[in-house]
């Protein structure tokens, strides 16, 4: 009896033990040169969930063609008055689908009269449209054919899943002062690394490299509290993503873009468009969101990586419906 | 019959209290407390307690260590708003940090942007020399050898390079490590990478190859000194000069194993070497750290230490074109 209970209670501790793993099995594939740790591991299950979980809805049956344009027959039409009234109709349509499925037209059109700007999600929904465009011009060297559409990071949501406030504590006079790190946070994975890397580095333009490009020291006045930031930053990419360091670095040299997989040249670009799209679009819109929509310090929710990748390398896997929108598409 | 052949004592050999040889200096402070007997403590070590000896620098070093831990835990309380309850859930990630770069080394930043890390810092280095010399004096006070108190000036070299020495010559408080769990933790990995990998520091290599060496002479020793305690071998020192069958079997099974053995004595010799060169060289290699060299993977790669790989990617450059 004495026998069978210890097993019971062997049993269930194992269990316990566990109930945080995912089940198996992982697959890992190789990616740099063999012993350099360049190893890609991924759980299929928790990939295929994340892809049903986010599939795009139906997209509206295609447009005929021909027909007069939007821009003649609507008042007020901004930005797509050159398409004609039937693509014009299928892009708000499947706009809708993206992003208010829920609330319709109606949550940027005030009644009957769609004309009227009086919604304030008009408005950004109009600045959201030319964000879309800025992204896609031109085989961007981020989203290159792929392309984004509203889908990519609203999912269905009327504000994307991931999206962050600035987070920047003012010290106490006395005592107790946190320095920007050393408090339990997602951002940087529970790390006691800064929790708001992204009010400097995706909403400004402050600098993420830290190391030396040589041997000696040639007057590189990075600091170890700077390398901490830009940790934390970094700490964000790999959970945006669902990535390893090695995704984008050989770890023994992380700074040496020689020994780096071309991935990290596609981050850089990244960042680069992180950067325009919340100091052009997107925190501007403080100005015409209403409060509830605002963080503790008046800004807008802004954009990182998480906003469109949402724990894959390639948001939704790649899926890319952009040659079907070229109203969406830049100059 | 009784031996020692568990992981913990089994035998516990109950005598009256001794007070311990009398002290060949003049004391200040005598040995105080009267001795009892602890049946638990008893099976991980001596059962008898006390007396004790704090004397002048223990009664200062537990008052400067005390000072010390109270800025930094209450620094830590009040980054928590003074919560009881969101100090213990959160005290891993908890810290008290050293001044910003743009204070330098300046001795009188504000208090609550670096001046209460450098007020605990002080204390708590006066309260680890502190303690030091009463490890000195007590060794000399019993006529024993000082290697206790050289030892632990090792460890006390890499604690003062860390916070203090190369702070100072890099020009910045902000280079030293912060008083926290985790805080220290992140401290390290940043480090590492802002100075272009650690690994490759060959003073690092050095203090690894002690401490792992530590490890492995420990349990070697341990392990031959348990084996041959049926034979009495853990009378370790009395053997050093009257070899038993214990040690005389101990030195038989390495020289059948390895063929080569060290003696009773010079075992401790190599222990206490490895264990001291182990921040003896980690001292060495923080100190170089951005003060000789600022990127220790490229130092490696002028030095023939690090290895070149196939060029796997081949059409990756620096999208900024090696901008800063």
């Amino acid at each position: 009896m004495r026998f069978l209970q210890a097993h019971v209670i062997v049993g269930l501790g194992v269990a316990l033990a566990l109930s945080g793993c995912e089940a198996p099995p992982p697959e890992s594939v190789q990616q740099g040169f063999r012993g350099t740790g360049m190893v890609q591991v991924d759980n299929m299950k928790v990939v295929d969930k994340i892809m049903t979980d986010t599939a795009m809805p139906a997209l509206p049956p295609a447009a005929p063609g021909g027909g007069p344009k939007a821009g003649d027959i609507y008042q007020n039409v901004q930005l797509l008055g050159d398409l004609d009234i039937a693509s014009f109709t299928r892009l708000m349509t499947a706009l809708t689908t993206w992003v208010a499925p829920d609330q319709g037209c109606a949550y940027c059109h005030e009644g009957a009269d769609m004309a009227s700007d009086a919604l304030y999600t008009k408005v950004v929904a109009r600045r959201m449209i030319e964000m879309t465009r800025f992204i896609n011009s031109g085989g961007h060297a981020h989203v290159g054919e792929t392309g984004v559409t509203c889908f990519t990071c609203h999912r269905g949501e009327n504000v994307p899943a991931t999206t962050w406030f600035s987070n920047v504590e003012e010290a106490g006079v006395f005592a107790g002062n946190r320095a920007g790190q050393n408090a339990p946070s997602p951002v940087p994975q529970y790390a006691s690394l800064p929790v708001d890397p992204f009010t400097d580095m995706l909403d400004g333009e402050a600098a993420i490299r830290v190391a030396t490009n040589s041997a000696l020291p040639r007057g590189n006045t990075r600091n170890i509290k700077d390398t901490e930031a830009t940790y934390a930053l970094m700490m964000h990419l790999s959970e945006a993503l669902d990535v390893n360091c090695t995704y984008c670095h050989n770890t023994r040299a992380f700074y040496n873009w020689d020994e780096s997989p071309p991935t990290r040249v596609t981050a850089w670009h990244g960042i680069q468009m992180v950067r325009a799209l919340n100091g052009d679009y997107v925190s501007p819109l403080a100005e015409v969101l209403p409060e509830h929509r605002l963080g503790p310090e008046g800004d807008a929710p802004k954009v990182n990586c998480g906003t469109c990748h949402q724990g894959l390398p390639k948001p939704m896997g790649g899926a890319s419906v952009i040659a079907e929108f070229p109203a969406l598409q830049g100059d | 019959m009784a031996g020692y052949q568990n992981i913990f004592t089994r035998v516990q050999v109950h005598a009256p209290p001794y007070d311990g040889v009398p002290s060949e200096q003049h004391e200040l402070w005598p040995r105080a407390g009267r001795p009892f007997f602890s049946y638990w403590l008893g099976k991980l070590g001596d059962a008898q307690i006390g007396p004790i000896h704090l004397g002048t620098t223990g009664i200062a070093s537990l008052l400067c260590g005390f000072i010390a831990i109270e800025i930094i835990g209450l620094n830590m309380w009040a980054s928590v708003d003074w919560s009881p309850v969101e100090f213990v859930r959160q005290l891993p990630w908890l810290a008290l940090e050293p001044p910003g770069a743009e204070y330098g080394i300046s001795l009188f930043p504000p208090l609550n942007d670096g001046g209460w890390w450098l007020i605990a810092g002080f204390f708590l280095t006066a309260s680890i020399v502190l303690w030091w010399v009463r490890v000195y004096t007590r060794a000399r006070a019993l006529g024993m050898g000082t290697h206790v108190a050289w030892a632990f000036a090792a460890a006390i070299w890499l604690y003062l390079v860390l916070g203090f020495i190369r702070p100072l010559l890099m020009g910045s408080w902000s280079e030293a490590v912060p008083f926290g769990i985790f805080p220290h933790l992140d401290w390290t990995a940043a480090f590492s990478i802002r100075y272009g990998n650690l690994f490759y520091n060959p003073f690092h290599m050095l203090s690894i190859a002690f401490l792992y060496g530590s490890t492995l002479l420990f349990a070697m020793h341990g392990a031959t000194i348990l084996a041959v305690s049926r034979y009495g071998g853990e009378r370790e020192i009395e053997q050093v000069v009257d070899r038993g069958t214990a040690s005389e079997r101990a030195a038989l099974f390495w020289r059948w194993t390895m063929g080569f053995n060290a003696t009773m004595e010079s075992i401790h010799r190599w222990a206490w070497w490895f264990a001291v060169l182990c921040p003896l060289t980690g001292g060495i290699g923080i100190l170089l750290t951005g003060t000789a060299v600022d990127n220790w993977f490229l130092w490696s790669v002028k030095h023939g230490v690090a290895p070149a790989y196939p060029d796997v990617f081949p059409a990756v450059t620096d999208p900024a074109g090696g901008a800063p």
